[in-house]
């Protein structure tokens, strides 16, 4: 099947000549590729394939059963579980809050890490403490991070909550509210997020093609002209890509939310994950959480699809 | 010089804008953390009345009575075996397959290529529960390896990707030369390819080890017992024990970031540059 040096890289400009004269002395396994083949590839695809690929096609077939997980299952329902998910409420709080999290990421913190990398690019004293502080967040445990928030909220003790008092207000309880309680995670995600993307954007603008922008201020262009014109298109790659994690990160929300909210109160605040994980996890429903995880699959995959095509079609 | 220090600009009102746009963003980013490492300083009455300024008093006890307790150091060897597990088998597993993928052109090679790349489009959350199944089944469940395993298997993909992107990018004419040599491909996936590699196996460790230090739900779904937790379930514990003792609570938080505040501000180059690379170059 393999012939070790026959036309190895067809392609390449290569010493062609040398690999041809070895294929007749054939030193068994010649360069060893075949050897390399067995021992490098299986580890890789056996993970893969194994922790990976076939829970999501089990995720598919336990969906089809109501199974607590022990034994085999063996109570087949069809498609139930999906009618059963979506007939719930919370499931589609859930995928509102995962749209409240993409907006505001879209709205809010792209636009601001933007600007930020647009002044902190700059050569100047303190730039570059400042990246590695906004940066800082976003190396937290997320876990963490809902902590930290958790005491800033806490009603008693915060931060928030101290403020409140300074102008004699009652303090308020925003974790414990359903009218604040998403308010509060989508702040929380704009705080850890927002150093990520700066970082992703002030990559691209020192890797940047200074000439252009000195050609178009010799030419008259005004700082906002540059900008508008010349800047921000050489952006759209790297803002395209910033786009794309945003939407899959919100999608896979869920350590920041559990320290903060549960996903409570009265459902409030879930993202799918964290409804998943209430409703399927936390109490074995193996079919249903399965038909959850389906669903989000589905999403995701769709939207990765879509997106590829659609924007990233030239990368 | 002095020519150019004469001609000075006008007072530009944008800069002022600028550096009052900075201070904000850094007073929003730095305040909760502050609050939270001198929280730790504090009593409970004290941060009631008083949580934003210094202690009148700092209870150091707070502290060393954490740093006291075999808890505390559990949870970071827990994690650290966990990491450390995570970010060697990442490395052996994808950077072999990486070379193959580079360097060896065989039937199916683009096809499994692409079927490994499969697993960028979806988050683990997805299929969590057949995992629990499968990790369980597999005898795993309740181990530092059924952690451990199903995050190298979920960070294949990206690692496979940088690693093959930079191995492809070596000079070519090393492998020619190496060939003409009767150097096998395992040695010189051994003594040519991996050496020349550091910067990218660096860049691929800091992100395995950064998402499995701080990762909580595959631990959180594998893991039964307090012994074996890592210090995201661990703090979780702590927390639900201690509710509202929320000085102690901010001492742990505070213990427990540190490592990491202290690991980013010594290597921070390339933690921005490897976290980022996954994000651009994938």
């Amino acid at each position: 099947m393999t012939l070790p040096g026959q036309a190895v890289d067809a392609g390449s400009i290569g010493p062609v000549k040398s690999r041809a004269w070895k294929i007749p002395l054939g030193d068994s396994g010649g360069n060893g590729k075949f050897t390399v083949l067995v021992l490098f590839l299986p580890p890789a695809l056996m993970l893969f394939t194994l922790f990976v690929v076939l829970p999501i096609g089990e995720a598919a077939w336990y969906s089809g059963f109501n199974w607590n997980g022990f034994g085999r299952p063996a109570n087949w329902v069809g498609f139930d579980n999906y009618r059963f998910v979506l007939e719930t409420r919370a499931f589609w709080l859930a995928l509102r809050n995962n749209g409240l999290i993409i907006a505001v990421s879209l709205l809010i913190q792209l636009p601001l890490a933007l600007s930020l990398a647009l002044i902190l690019a700059e050569r100047f004293r303190g730039a570059v403490a400042l990246r590695m502080l906004f940066f800082l967040p976003y190396i937290l445990a997320e876990i963490a991070t809902g902590l930290i928030f958790s005491f800033v909220y806490d009603g008693d003790y915060g931060l928030v909550a101290s403020i409140w008092r300074l102008f004699g207000a009652e303090a308020p309880h925003l974790l414990a509210s359903t009218q604040t309680a998403m308010l509060a995670v989508l702040i929380v995600i704009v705080w850890k997020y927002f150093g990520f993307h700066m970082m992703l954007y002030i990559a691209a603008l020192q890797g940047m093609d200074r000439n252009l922008v000195e050609a178009a201020r010799i030419d008259g262009a005004t700082r906002p002209q540059v900008l508008r014109y010349v800047v921000i298109p050489q952006l759209y790659p790297t803002i395209r890509l910033s786009v794309f994690f945003a939407i899959i990160g919100s999608l896979q929300l869920f350590d920041l939310v559990m320290p903060l909210t549960r996903g409570g109160p009265a459902d409030s605040s879930n993202t799918m994950v964290t409804f998943l994980y209430n409703n399927g996890i936390s109490r074995m429903r193996v079919g249903y959480g399965s038909a959850i995880g389906v669903i989000l699959f589905v999403i995701c995959v769709t939207f990765a699809f879509t997106y590829k095509r659609w924007f990233m079609r030239d990368e | 010089m002095n020519d150019a220090d004469t001609i000075r600009p006008s007072f530009d009102p944008a800069v002022l804008y600028k550096a009052l746009f900075l201070a904000v963003m850094a007073t929003f980013v730095l305040v909760p953390l502050l609050a939270t490492v001198i929280g730790g300083f504090k009593s409970l009455g004290e941060l009631r009345v008083n949580p934003f300024g210094w202690p009148q008093q700092w209870e150091w006890s707070n502290y060393a009575d954490i740093l006291a307790t075999k808890r505390y150091w559990q949870l970071l060897r827990n994690s650290l075996i966990i990491s450390t597990l995570t970010v060697t088998l990442t490395l052996i597993v994808a950077s072999m397959a990486a070379f193959t993928f580079a360097h060896v052109k065989f039937f199916g090679s683009s096809a499994l290529l692409g079927y490994l790349t499969l697993g960028l489009l979806f988050p683990a959350a997805t299929a969590v529960l057949p995992l629990f199944i499968k990790v369980r089944d597999l005898g795993l469940l309740d181990t530092y390896f059924g952690v451990a395993l199903p995050q190298v298997a979920f960070s294949l993909a990206m690692s496979i990707l940088l690693l093959r992107r930079f191995f492809k990018d070596l000079p070519h004419e090393l492998l020619e030369a190496a060939q003409v040599d009767g150097c096998t491909y395992i040695n010189f996936f051994r003594y040519v390819t991996l050496p020349l590699s550091r910067p990218i196996l660096a860049t691929v460790g800091t992100i395995a080890f950064v998402n499995s230090w701080n990762a909580y739900l595959l631990p959180l779904v594998m893991l039964n017992t307090d012994d074996l937790y890592p210090w995201p379930l661990g703090i979780m514990v702590y927390q639900g024990e201690y509710s509202s003792e929320w000085h102690l609570i901010l001492a742990f938080i505070t213990l427990t970031i540190l490592p990491t505040v202290i690991i980013f501000i010594i290597a921070q180059k390339h933690i921005v540059a490897g976290l980022t690379a996954g994000a651009v170059k994938g």
